[in-house]
């Protein structure tokens, strides 16, 4: 769930509140975001995908994280390098390339170890799950 | 708030998306309204799409109809499945000349075959919006609107982000690409799908098809939800002791929800990965992952405990009956593109969400948008607005006073009781079934009658309509799995572990008050002849 709106780092576009599939959050004074309904967070990481400053932590958690968590803590969370950590994975962001062009992979319709191959039909009529 | 437009789409997830640009692309104007953020909303933003995405070789793509079609069942049809491979080819295709950024292999070779969901999304939307189609991001459809005849003629719902003031679009057709039902379970990116254009779509009569395979879960570490499975296939299971039970597949997957199903938790470790793989995977697939990063788990050497999170008819294929080759309802004016039309003409009793699903929501989506803008082109001078007739009714039209939020979610949470759990829903048998409808019976009538927010209360107002969406689809499910005496693909009958042979046919629900199943006269059209197993 949504955990982190760094107030430092925001610089209030408003791009998080339009993007946010669920409506999680409401421009808050001096149009920084707050977090106003975190129980509709879905955990999609979008939120952290738009924000051009790298000012979100979404944790990978589906309910929200105890007092005293250090995923709740902008400085562990930035010192560990994950403020943003989506955006830059997706390639988003001057000068970076995307990362759909280098989502290459293994081949993952024909190759795969034998004992999940061998069970379905040959070739790429398998379609992997996701 | 009030629009006209030839063609309204409902969602505007990939389904949507790509109605909107072939309605169009047909002429048509165009407007799309979505409850969360053209972009960002709906199952394949979050997920990403593997595709069926096929050259035109034709041994290859026979190969691919006769190994799906034997996969799902023996339900599909073989000629929606050979126009899905040529329309995905053809739109794909298009969405390269456009610029995605696809991947080259070692050959230098482009690979077509994978949508990153963020990228892909957002390519998307500028694409819908430079066709020139009005997006509404925020705008939740609660209801259709139908002329003196029953005629499909717009939809109104609520403007999320100013106030939930009411919006109606007056529409010549509309497109429901509203995705599938995972009811709220919290599933990747699925908390927007709760199945409400089936809803409205029955309201006006619409059939259903297929809704007995309903019966999907997805694996995700115990604290989180991000449901991927490609990387499974090189996990091996362990039991709490850090004795191994076997790897990802059908059977893990069985293992998987026996065991959890029985209160016993699993840890899964991505160690059957060749070292030399591990970078290229980390790339290919962060949303699976940098949430484990974040964790602090490294999936190749530290087991991670898992849960199996309901995707419903997201990754099932269940939803509306499509009554012709352009998507059409059996609804007049109502068209469905996506995950909330039934997917059994091509992936049957299986899940398509692997690569049959977003090749279905890029070719139906295709279709219904160009279907649309035909038929609104054939009508004349649309009725004016206050002639329509709002068709919503349970969740948003009580006949009392309307409760509030603690009450609706008590509501949901009732429905989910019966349909999340993995002894309910995962291992069906008739006993729990008719148990289930027993229960949720009384929930459709609370529904009908009592559900519905107080006035001014719109974020209630938004969750009861979802609450009665959540009841309908739940026992249309049900239902349908009552019927199938068998077990099919993903549906599975405990007291009836195997395929009946006088059941190879598809099987209609309908109705709300009374939910009615028969069997559907169209039987399935297989591929047949020579090599095909
Ligand atoms: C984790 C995951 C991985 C997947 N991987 C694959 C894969 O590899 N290959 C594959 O083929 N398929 C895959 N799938 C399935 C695939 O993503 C879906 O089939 C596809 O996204 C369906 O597109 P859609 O537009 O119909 O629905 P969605 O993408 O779910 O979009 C539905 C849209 O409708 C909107 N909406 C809902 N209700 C309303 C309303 N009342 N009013 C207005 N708008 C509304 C939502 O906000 C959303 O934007 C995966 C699914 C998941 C969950
Ligand atoms: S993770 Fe998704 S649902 Fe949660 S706040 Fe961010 S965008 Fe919204
Ligand atoms: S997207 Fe980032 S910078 Fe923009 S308002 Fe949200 S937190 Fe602030």
């Amino acid at each position: 769930m949504i955990e982190i709106v760094s107030a430092e780092r925001c610089v209030a576009c408003d791009k998080c509140v339009l993007a946010c599939p669920t409506n999680v959050f409401d421009r808050g004074p001096g149009g920084v975001p707050v977090v106003a309904r975190q129980e509709d967070c879905q955990t999609c990481y979008m939120c952290e995908a738009y924000c051009p400053v790298d000012a979100l932590f979404v944790a990978p958690h589906t309910h929200p994280l105890p007092a005293g968590s250090p995923l709740r803590e902008e400085p562990e969370v930035a010192g560990a390098g994950l403020l943003g950590s989506y955006r830059e994975r997706i390639g988003w962001g001057r000068g970076r390339v995307p990362g759909a062009r280098l989502a290459v992979g293994p081949d993952l319709d024909r190759a795969g170890p034998a004992p999940a191959a061998g069970r379905a039909p040959a070739g790429p009529a398998r379609g992997a799950r996701d | 708030m009030r629009l006209d437009a030839d063609v309204l789409v409902l969602g505007g997830g990939p389904a949507g998306a790509w109605a909107a640009l072939g309605a169009a692309e047909a002429g048509a104007s165009v407007v799309l309204a979505d409850k969360g953020y053209l972009g960002t909303s709906g199952a394949a933003a979050g997920g990403g799409n593997n595709l069926w995405y096929l050259p035109p070789d034709p041994g290859l793509r026979a190969a691919a109809i006769a190994g799906r079609q034997r996969l799902g069942g023996l339900l599909t049809d073989v000629d929606w499945m050979a126009r899905v491979q040529e329309e995905t080819f053809r739109q794909v295709n298009r969405l390269a000349s456009w610029g995605y950024p696809f991947p080259r292999d070692a050959s230098g070779q482009e690979r077509r075959s994978s949508l990153q969901g963020p990228e892909y999304m957002r390519r998307m939307r500028r694409r819908v919006h430079r066709g020139g189609v009005r997006i509404l991001d925020h705008h939740p459809a609660l209801e259709l609107l139908a002329d003196e005849a029953g005629v499909v003629t717009g939809a109104a719902g609520l403007r999320r982000q100013e106030g939930f003031a009411r919006w109606e679009v007056r529409a010549g057709a509309v497109v429901l690409a509203t995705g599938g039902c995972a009811f709220l379970s919290r599933a990747f990116g699925l908390n927007v799908d709760t199945g409400d254009g089936h809803l409205m779509a029955a309201e006006l009569g619409a059939e259903l098809s297929g809704m007995e395979f309903s019966a999907v879960y997805g694996a995700s570490p115990e604290f989180g939800n991000h449901t991927k499975g490609l990387m499974m296939q090189y996990a091996t299971y362990y039991d709490e002791r850090g004795r191994p039970l076997g790897t990802a597949g059908p059977a893990g997957r069985d293992l998987l929800a026996r065991r959890l199903a029985a209160g016993e938790r699993v840890f899964a470790r991505l160690d059957r990965a060749p070292a030399a793989l591990r970078e290229a995977m980390r790339r290919s697939q962060p949303n699976y992952f940098l949430p484990m990063e974040k964790a602090g788990i490294d999936v190749f050497t530290q087991p991670y405990p898992l849960r199996l999170v309901l995707e419903g008819t997201v990754r099932g294929t269940g939803g509306l009956r499509l009554s012709g080759e352009d998507c059409a309802t059996t609804v007049p004016g109502l068209y469905a593109a996506g995950d909330v039309a039934t997917r059994e003409l091509v992936t049957g009793a299986a899940s398509g969400g692997g690569s049959l699903n977003g090749a279905w929501a890029i070719s139906s989506g295709t279709w219904a948008g160009a279907g649309a803008a035909r038929f609104a082109g054939t009508r004349g001078p649309l009725p004016p607005p206050g002639a329509l007739r709002p068709a919503g009714r349970a969740g948003m039209r009580p006949g009392g006073p309307g409760v509030g939020r603690a009450e609706v979610d008590a509501f949901v949470a009732a429905v989910q009781e019966r349909v999340l759990p993995l002894r309910h829903n995962y291992f069906r048998t008739a006993e729990g079934l008719t148990e289930s409808l027993r229960l949720l019976d009384p929930l459709w009538e609370q529904a009908r009658d009592r559900l519905g927010a107080a006035p001014g209360d719109g974020r209630t107002a938004l969750r009861a309509r979802e609450a009665a969406a959540l009841a309908a689809h739940a026992r249309w499910m049900y239902r349908s799995a009552l019927a199938r005496a068998e077990s099919r693909g993903v549906h599975r009958r405990e007291d009836r572990p195997a395929a009946g042979p006088g059941l190879a046919h598809r099987l209609l629900v309908s109705g709300l008050d009374r939910v009615a199943v028969r069997r559907d006269p169209v039987a399935p059209r297989l591929l047949t002849g020579a090599g095909v197993p």
